[in-house]
């Protein structure tokens, strides 16, 4: 009996042993993800992270075109989404760029060598929001007094409802 | 030979089996629903989806010089702020004027002078949104193209940079950016190497918002010299203006059919 109690035990030490593996594979991406940011309060991201390591480019560039050509700025797969959730906080509180050194999108990209360029023009810091304050407040009031453009022939596009910026 | 009997099952074996599945269990259980619930809640919800622009639209300024000052920017400014214009910085060793020369800029304050009767005349000019644009036509990458709600745009990641399409433009309405950028805003994004212009705030458009920038700036500065809004909705401010006063496109020779139109020129 002790032998099988033996046996028993070796048998569950290595099935953990397998499930550990995977733990650790997935710990190593959670490292690149930055303490304080919105990111790191979640369990996933948008899609479940394998896939996204290995697509995130192409749903990126895929949003983009709809965005660009269609004018359709869904959250889900968008940069800026990427940008508002990835963003950590440097020593001084303030956000740092996720581009920056030791940052997420830099030091995965840094690690696999592949060129980034999407902050060429991009900035690695949600800055200034989707709306300007203008627009915000003209939008509000617009919404309060039920004139906004399109009310009557529902032509109004949904706002993006509080997510990030 | 021996032939176990059927009914011999090993207890011992059924134990081992048993205390391992325990074990595991216990180890993994609480990883797995720890995983679970670590999900986001609205992570994998749908998008706050909106739909492709369509054609029902289309959408345009009315410009009334007669009500436009000359010596009010302010929508030049509305226009900075909104776009992120204001964020551009002169290049070291560059002179003020070289550099006012080289900026870009989405509307240009325009003064004519009729030299015969003395007549002064202010007006803003920005892109006019051709439903026939030349700087379309010209651009050897596609990155210069027509929304189907009429607004005019640049697709930077298309975009080589060639400068085509600001040699095409009547109106010279079309800015380059000469340097690298830093600290854009996020809905406007720039960078090095790409030609750009007024997109009639083409982010406001997208989330539903009533005006442009420069069109808000006019009416709040007291001047209301700026209309937007929709060109195909005959009950809109615009088209209601269009058809109760004279206006005319500018340089209406060239058959662009241009979404800005002017009042008073």
């Amino acid at each position: 009996m002790a032998r099988a109690l033996i046996s028993a035990v070796l048998a569950a030490l290595a099935l953990v042993g397998a499930l550990a593996a995977q733990v650790v594979l997935a710990g190593d991406a959670q490292g690149y993800v930055k303490a304080g940011s919105r990111a790191a309060t979640h369990g996933a991201c948008v899609e479940p992270t394998q896939y996204m390591r290995r697509h995130h480019m192409d749903l990126i560039q895929h949003q983009r075109d709809a965005t660009v050509y269609q004018g359709i700025r869904g959250t889900r797969h968008s940069l800026s989404g990427c940008i508002d959730c990835h963003v950590g906080p440097g020593s001084d509180g303030h956000p740092v760029a996720v581009n920056a050194e030791h940052q997420f999108c830099r030091s995965c990209h840094e690690f696999a060598a592949v060129k980034v360029n999407c902050f060429d023009c991009h900035d690695g810091v949600p800055k200034g929001g989707p709306l300007s304050e203008s627009a915000q407040s003209a939008m509000d009031a617009a919404t309060q007094q039920g004139l906004g453009r399109g009310a009557a022939d529902g032509s109004v596009r949904s706002a993006r409802e509080g997510q990030g910026q | 030979m021996m032939k176990h009997p059927p009914e011999g099952i090993d207890q011992g074996r059924r134990a081992l089996l048993g205390v391992a599945v325990g074990v595991t269990t216990a180890v993994v259980a609480p990883g797995l629903v720890l995983h679970a619930a670590a999900l986001p809640s609205g992570a994998l919800a749908g998008a706050q989806g909106t739909g492709p622009v369509t054609d029902s639209v289309r959408w345009g300024l009315l410009i009334d010089t007669s009500k436009c000052a000359g010596d009010c920017r302010a929508c030049v400014d509305a226009c900075d702020r909104e776009n992120g214009l204001d964020l551009q910085t002169r290049p070291a060793g560059q002179s003020a004027r070289a550099w006012a020369d080289q900026k870009a800029v989405w509307v240009r304050k325009v003064k004519l002078a009729d030299d015969l009767t003395g007549r002064v005349t202010n007006l803003p000019l920005m892109c006019q949104h051709c439903e026939h644009p030349p700087c379309v036509d010209v651009c050897p990458t596609g990155a210069s193209f027509k929304r189907a709600d009429g607004i005019v745009l640049v697709d930077r990641h298309t975009c080589i940079g060639c400068r085509y399409c600001m040699m095409a433009c009547p109106y010279q309405a079309r800015s380059f950016i000469h340097e690298v950028m830093h600290d854009q805003l996020s809905r406007v994004p720039r960078g090095k190497g790409c030609v750009e212009s007024c997109n009639l705030c083409v982010s406001r458009r997208d989330h539903g918002a009533p005006s442009t920038a420069c069109a808000d700036a006019c009416a709040e500065a007291g001047h209301h010299a700026i209309v937007f809004g929709d060109l195909k909705d005959p009950g809109s401010a615009i088209s209601q203006a269009l058809k109760g006063s004279p206006n005319r496109q500018l340089r209406e020779d060239l058959a662009l059919n241009t979404g800005v139109r002017y009042a008073g020129v």
